[in-house]
């Protein structure tokens, strides 16, 4: 499925992604990593930690919707992969984030913009291995 | 306050991904198929996010804590080591098949899409099943 070049809504986008991430180290001194922060809630290690990580996460949940009052409609989400590689995806992503301590937003965004020497390492290899394995799964195998 | 100001947080992070592009499936694989149909416009994100991040970060940190809070928490580990860069190789595949990341998926909830749905409790699955591997090896697997 081919999608349209849009540089100028992205850059937008991922400027408002980091004033979301400056504005969680401002208020509670957190970085905003989306796996640390769905980890807490799933199996929380501390009470007290749930109740602004599930705040973070409704007030996500409600960003489309906000979206969708303002513009009149909702964002795309186009899913070119059947329901078993969303599954199969999905659990090797929260294994493999949670192993490696982070995912696109806790290491891409937080980590790198502070230099953490973890993140140098990790982005490009995640970034790396996703690349192949969309070059596997689209010209190897043709999907 | 605390707790509503993670709220707030979460809508601005959100909205940043929704305009971004990141929560549409097609466009994240897309970005990574070089090869073939080359979407760019992620990049611009991270570019986005970095630039907002870095800076404003950097800001904060001229405060001795945050807001809400006695005191930031930011990761100090250094080490590189085979689970993190087993972790983040799990995590670039399964990014590679899904099209969603952990970031991008919770905002898409609000969308109310069933495959963000299945994407989700996917992911928690992976979660669980890493949190029960460290109790089936603990030594191997160490925190």
């Amino acid at each position: 499925m081919e999608t349209a070049f849009t540089p100028f809504t992205s850059f937008g986008g991922g400027l408002v992604i980091g004033l979301g991430a400056v504005l969680l180290m401002l208020g509670l001194g957190r970085i905003l990593g989306a796996t640390g922060i769905m980890s807490g809630l799933v199996l929380p290690q501390n009470r007290s930690e749930a109740a602004w990580r599930g705040a973070l996460v409704v007030g996500m949940i409600a960003a489309p919707g906000v979206i969708f009052l303002v513009s009149g409609s909702m964002p795309q989400v186009n899913v070119p992969v059947s329901p078993a590689m969303i599954a199969i995806g999905g659990v090797i992503v929260g294994l493999g984030a949670s192993l490696g301590s982070g995912c696109t937003s806790g290491h891409g965004v937080c980590g790198l913009s502070r230099l953490s020497i973890r993140s140098l390492v990790a982005v490009p290899t995640f970034m790396a291995t996703a690349a192949i394995t969309v070059f596997i799964i689209r010209h190897v195998f043709g999907g | 306050m605390k707790v509503i100001f993670a709220g707030l947080t979460g809508l601005v992070f959100g909205i940043g991904i929704a305009l971004s592009g990141m929560m549409n499936p097609a466009k994240v694989l897309n970005f990574f198929d070089v090869a073939g149909q080359w979407d760019a416009s992620l990049a611009f994100v991270m570019g986005g996010a970095l630039i907002v991040t870095a800076l404003g970060y950097r800001l904060v940190w001229r405060r001795s804590k945050p807001v809400f809070d006695d005191q930031f928490q930011i990761p100090g580990s250094t080490r590189i080591d085979r689970k993190l860069l087993g972790g983040s190789a799990l995590f670039g595949i399964g990014w590679g098949i899904a099209g969603f990341c952990p970031g991008a998926a919770l905002p898409a909830l609000g969308t109310g899409r069933w495959e963000v749905v299945l994407f989700v409790v996917a992911v928690i699955v992976g979660l669980v099943l890493r949190r029960v591997l460290d109790n089936l090896w603990p030594a191997r697997v160490p925190q």
